[in-house]
This record gives C-alpha cells, sequence and structure tokens, in this order.
C-alpha cells in the first residue's frame, strides 16, 4: 500500500507537469486546430534558461527559493517571445494552406530550435543546483518532499488562474469565440490575430514554468528534453480530448499517473515478464484503449462526422 | 498526344532517363566516391517508404505518424531469417542459421508488416485525424520500446545492441555484398545493391500508378475529400482504409528488409519517431497524394542531409577560417530552416498533384 501511495504521488508530480505542457498544446488546438509541435522544445528552452540564470544567480547568495522565482521570471519573458515568435514565422504565413503543411513548419522550427539550443547550452547536461528544500514529509505511508508540494500546488494554482482567465476575462471571452468560429468572431470585433498571438504567449508562459518543474524535478535540463516530454504531454491532451482545457487538466494528471503506477506494479502484473521500462507502452496503450471506446477523449465533445 | 513525333520524343525520353539511371553509379562513384553511391542506394529505400507512406496519408488521406514501425517489422523479421542471432540465442530450437533466400524472406517481410498494419487499422478506424495520428505514433512507439527491451527474458531482438552479421542478400548465387565480376569489369556490392533496389523501386512505382487510377485508388481519394459521401456513394470505408494501411505497411515491409540486408545490422535507433516523421516530411513536402511528386521530396530529403552534411565543415573554413559551429548540428539546423522555407513558399509542396492545385486555385478564388 505504501508503494501504491508513493507513485500516487509522483504520478500526481509527473502528471502536474504534463498538464501544464498539454494545456499549450490544447489551447493552440482549441483555435488553430493544429498540432504545434514546437511547444515541446519551448519547455526545452524554459528549462535552461532557468537554470542557466539560476546557476548565475546562486553565487550572489541570495535564499533559494529567491533565486528560483527569479530563474523563473527570466524564463517566462524569453518562452513568451519564443512562441511569439514561432506563431509570426511558421503557422500566420500557412493560415490557409492544407492542414498539413503546418505540421512540417512546426516540424523544422522544431529542429532548428533544437540544433540552437545545442548550439548555445551544448550536449551536456545542466545541473540544478540544490537549492530548493527537500526535506521529506511522512504522509499516508509514504514520503513527499517540499519540491514536489510546490510543484502539486503551483500548476494547481496556475491551472485555476487559467480557467478564471478563460471564463471572465474579455480576452478569455475572445479566446473562446476564436476557438468557436474565427471567421464571426472576427465580425463581432475580436482582433482574431492578436488572441491568436495571445495564446501561444500564454501556452509558452506555461511551458517555461513546467520547464523549470522539470529541471528542479529531476535536478537536469538537456537540449534534447524536450522531445519526449513534449510528445508525453500531446499524449496527456488527446487523451484528455483536445481542445479541452479541463481535459488537457485531467488527461496530463491521468498520465502521470498511470505512468508511475505502470513502472511500478508492471512487473507484478506480467509476473515479471515485462519490466519498468516498458512504463511509456504502458503510457501509450491506455491511450490507445481510451481511444478506442471514447474516440474523441475523455472530455472531447463528440465530433460530428463532418468535422 | 496523337501525334506519332510526340509519342516517339517519349520513348526517347524514357530511353535517356534509363540510360542516365543506368551508369549513374558508376559516374557518381567515380566523381564522389562510392559513399554517394550508398546514400543514393539509402534514397531509393526513401522513396519506397514514401510511396508506402504516400497510399495512407496522401491517396486515403490517414494521418500515420508511426509509419516507421513498419520498416522495423520487415528490418527484423529479415534481420532474424538471414543471420545467427536465432541460432545462438535459441540453439535448442534453431540447430543452424537460417539462410532463406531472399525471395522468400522479401515476402514474409512484407506480409507481416501488412498484418500489422491491418492490426493497427482495426481498432483505430473510428478514429479521425489528429486522433488517429497520436494512435499511429504510439503504436510506433511501443514497436521500438518492445524492440528494445526484448532481449530479456526471451532474447528475441538482442535489445539496443541489435542484430548484426545480417547476410546480404542473394540473387543466382550472387550475394550483393560482394563485388561481382562481369567480363573483367569489378561492379562493387554498392553499386549491385543500386540495381537491385532500383528495380523493386521502378516496381513500386509502377504499382501505385495503377493502383492511383484503379477502382481502389479513386475509393481512397473520395475518403480523403469527404468520408459521409464517399459511404453513400456505396464504397465500404471500412474495408477500403483497412486496405491502404495494409498495402501502405506492406510496402514498409519490404523497403525494412531490403535495408537490414543492405546495412548487415539492425537497431532500434534506426527506428524512431524522427524517422516517421521524416518520411512524412518526405510525403508532404513532395507533394501529398502525387507520385512524381513524393519521388522527388524523397530524393531531395534523402540528399539534402548528406550534402549539408559533406558541405558543413569546408565552407565555414572557406568563410571564417574555421569551424565555428558543430557540422552535424549545423547540417540539422539548415534543414529545419529549409523545411520552414520550402512549405512557406509552397504550401502544397513542390510538385503538388493536379487535383490539389485546381482545389488550391478555386480556394483562392473565392476568397
Amino acid at each position: 500500500m505504501d508503494i501504491f501511495i508513493q507513485q500516487i504521488i509522483n504520478g500526481l508530480v509527473l502528471g502536474s507537469i504534463y498538464a501544464l505542457v498539454a494545456l499549450g498544446y490544447t489551447m493552440v488546438y482549441g483555435i488553430l486546430g493544429l498540432i504545434n509541435f514546437a511547444h515541446g522544445e519551448v519547455v526545452m528552452i524554459g528549462a535552461l534558461t532557468a537554470v542557466t540564470a539560476i546557476g548565475l544567480l546562486v553565487p550572489a547568495g541570495l535564499p533559494g527559493p529567491v533565486v528560483v522565482l527569479c530563474g523563473l521570471l527570466i524564463a517566462i519573458p524569453v518562452c513568451m517571445a519564443v512562441g511569439f515568435t514561432i506563431e509570426r514565422i511558421a503557422y500566420r504565413p500557412l493560415r490557409n494552406a492544407p492542414r498539413l503543411a503546418p505540421l512540417i513548419t512546426a516540424i523544422g522550427v522544431s529542429i532548428v530550435l533544437q540544433q540552437l539550443a545545442m548550439i548555445g547550452w551544448g550536449r551536456n547536461y545542466h545541473t540544478f543546483p540544490a537549492i530548493l528544500p527537500a526535506t521529506p514529509h511522512g504522509f499516508m505511508g509514504a514520503t513527499i518532499t517540499d519540491l514536489q508540494v510546490l510543484i502539486i500546488a503551483t500548476a494547481g494554482v496556475l491551472m485555476a488562474a487559467l480557467v478564471w482567465l478563460i471564463r471572465h476575462t474579455r480576452l478569455g471571452r475572445a479566446m473562446r469565440a476564436t476557438s468557436e468560429n474565427p471567421a464571426v468572431a472576427r465580425l463581432m470585433g475580436v482582433d482574431v490575430d492578436r488572441v491568436i498571438s495571445f495564446t501561444f504567449v500564454l501556452g509558452s508562459a506555461l511551458a517555461a514554468v513546467a520547464g523549470l518543474m522539470v529541471a528542479a524535478n529531476y535536478s537536469i535540463a538537456h537540449y534534447a528534453m524536450g522531445f519526449m516530454l513534449g510528445l508525453k504531454a500531446f499524449t496527456a491532451a488527446v487523451l484528455g480530448g483536445i481542445g479541452n482545457i479541463g481535459g488537457a487538466m485531467l488527461g496530463g494528471l491521468l498520465l502521470g499517473v498511470i505512468e508511475s503506477l505502470g513502472a511500478g506494479y508492471i512487473g507484478d502484473l506480467t509476473g515479471g515478464f515485462l519490466g519498468s521500462h516498458y512504463q511509456d507502452v504502458f503510457a501509450f496503450f491506455v491511450l490507445i484503449l481510451v481511444l478506442v471506446f471514447r474516440p474523441s477523449g475523455l472530455m472531447g465533445e463528440k465530433v460530428s462526422e463532418r468535422a | 498526344m496523337n501525334d506519332p513525333s510526340g509519342k516517339l520524343r517519349a520513348r526517347i525520353g524514357i530511353v535517356l532517363i534509363g540510360l542516365a539511371l543506368a551508369v549513374l553509379p558508376f559516374v557518381v562513384g567515380a566523381t564522389f566516391g562510392n559513399s554517394w553511391v550508398r546514400i543514393i542506394d539509402f534514397a531509393l529505400l526513401y522513396i519506397m517508404l514514401a510511396l508506402g507512406l504516400n497510399i495512407v496519408v496522401g491517396f486515403a488521406g490517414l494521418l500515420d505518424l508511426g509509419y516507421i514501425a513498419f520498416y522495423a517489422v520487415g528490418a527484423y523479421l529479415y534481420a532474424l531469417l538471414s543471420s545467427p542471432h536465432l541460432a545462438l540465442a535459441f540453439p535448442a530450437v534453431f540447430g543452424t542459421a537460417p539462410g532463406w533466400p531472399v525471395w522468400l524472406v522479401l515476402p514474409i517481410g512484407a506480409l507481416v508488416a501488412g498484418v500489422f498494419g491491418v492490426l493497427l487499422g482495426t481498432p483505430t478506424l473510428k478514429l479521425r485525424g489528429d486522433y488517429l495520428a497520436i494512435v499511429t505514433l504510439g503504436f510506433g512507439e511501443i514497436i521500438r520500446i518492445f524492440l528494445n527491451n526484448l532481449n530479456a527474458p526471451l532474447n528475441l531482438t538482442n535489445g539496443p545492441q541489435g542484430i548484426n552479421n545480417i547476410q546480404p542478400a542473394q540473387i543466382a548465387g550472387q550475394s550483393l555484398g560482394r563485388t561481382m565480376d562481369v567480363f573483367g569489369f569489378a561492379v562493387p556490392g554498392v553499386h549491385l545493391h543500386y540495381y537491385f533496389f532500383l528495380a523493386l523501386t521502378l516496381l513500386v512505382i509502377f504499382v501505385c500508378v495503377r493502383l492511383q487510377d484503379s477502382r481502389l485508388g479513386r475509393a481512397w481519394v473520395a475518403i480523403r475529400e469527404d468520408e459521409v459521401a464517399a459511404r453513400a456513394c456505396g464504397i465500404n470505408t471500412r474495408n477500403v482504409k483497412l486496405l491502404a494501411f495494409g498495402l501502405g505497411a506492406t510496402f514498409g515491409g519490404v523497403a525494412g528488409g531490403l535495408f537490414a540486408g543492405f546495412q548487415g545490422f539492425v537497431s532500434p535507433e534506426s527506428f524512431g519517431l524522427l524517422e516517421s516523421i521524416m518520411v512524412l516530411c518526405m510525403v508532404v513536402l513532395g507533394g501529398m497524394g502525387n507520385i512524381a511528386g513524393v519521388v522527388l521530396g524523397a530524393v531531395l530529403l534523402a540528399l539534402l542531409p548528406e550534402a549539408l552534411r559533406w558541405g558543413a565543415a569546408p565552407v565555414q573554413q572557406w568563410l571564417f577560417g574555421k569551424v565555428l559551429i558543430d557540422p552535424e548540428s549545423l547540417r540539422l539546423l539548415l534543414f529545419g530552416v529549409a523545411l520552414v522555407l520550402v512549405m512557406r513558399w509552397r504550401p502544397a509542396g513542390l510538385w503538388p498533384s493536379a487535383l490539389r492545385r485546381r482545389e488550391l486555385a478555386a480556394h483562392g478564388d473565392a476568397a
């Protein structure tokens, strides 16, 4: 039972990160109907920027949490700028192009970002300094660290803020209108281009936070870390029903928990035949199963045949 | 096309292209070295892969992000049937290394890959658009992870180390891995592979062209354009989509088998998501649904990274006096930039199909 609780905790931490990244995918998808393949790389840029900034600030002797906050405040605008630029260069010129064209530019941008990061930061792993309190607390027979609590809490607050923004602000209403029907939204006086830019910037800001969380959680950042993370987060967004904000959160948390339970129990379940390195298989298998029975994700609306 | 001179000209063109293709490896080998013949061999494999994926994505309009899994299935099957691995791993079951002829192994690989294609297609047919994309992507990853980990408890794939010592294909007693002596004229193994791959590529192109205008090909296009309307016209959409998956996978399986025999070594590393994406880029960049465009895309994307690899260091040396940026990373950087620029410049691909061009033109008029 202790292991079970422990895996749930680890899964929730991982899942909070997935959920933040998945939100970026799902918001863009909801509005433009395209997979922003480069989003994982934005997370990577956020993580590396934050780690570098923190590394520079540590010798100043400020308390740990302040340093991390400064790193975050540097990483967020950088990621926002990257997200804004990606949309301008790779997606806006192709808005009326065939559906797969933006997918290719997204892949191109993703390769470019990864290589630029490699040239800038090198091939080596950058360690996240141990400046955050990592005291373990006992919790129902398992342990949870301050850092883990912080990650889950921050993700929760950010998601609540996002929901508030989308439900109760003018901009949020503009986003919902654009995702419903861009042409009509434009007729109602919504500046659709600005809304789309804003969506990218918002998603990128969340990605920066997620990047910092990954770096803090695993203590490392690396130029190639964005790819698999992006893939998982996108999987999470689809699992929840892509284009649906609540779905992305649910999908992210669920995927994190499934993965970590899978890693913990897959050996016992299969009598030792499959080890914990099959945790990814487990995640994808669950995804396929869910989609077979609910073809538009857990919380996705039923898509009409002529979507 | 009715005037005889036009027909004659077409015939002369075909003969000239044929001659050019026939002497290509010798010209390239003499000018740039045999490593470039090897690269051309790989380009031919990519053409086969891209044409297979084109059936699924270009004709039937089903976005498949895990296509490389079928390539992997074909490659591993060939590897298992033509290397000592099985005999070493299970001495009790397999006494000696199976040395099956290529004409038997390739069709088996194609068939098994096709079965995998149908297996993937059956549960996922209900899914639409991007949901299908992510499921195929997951499927590709599952296959790769299994290949990576199936070295215990049963050592089937030898895990991350991969399988080596794969016998090259043998045709009429001549191994394609060895230099052949033709009337005192030495023809190296890469050249032999070139002719073998070229013949199969031409066969694949022929099959694709015939499929495109067949009843089945038109049914695929109908589904791509409007599935509901296609069903209303009496097309059995389920079976037709399954056939697209199965046939596309079959081509991938053949290319995989050829790859294994050519390379002599397979490992899970060759079958990552990036490879799937690469093949998809070939299809989309060349011009989805148009066979000539897909061939062009495959050739360009197979050669471009190699040309960049070859040119990246010397050009920097010449420009700045020293190598500033790691050539490997520069080549990927330029590759990414090229993808973005080409799509911005020609959103429908370099050589779009006539149908798509018409649609885009009509769309432009309406807007």
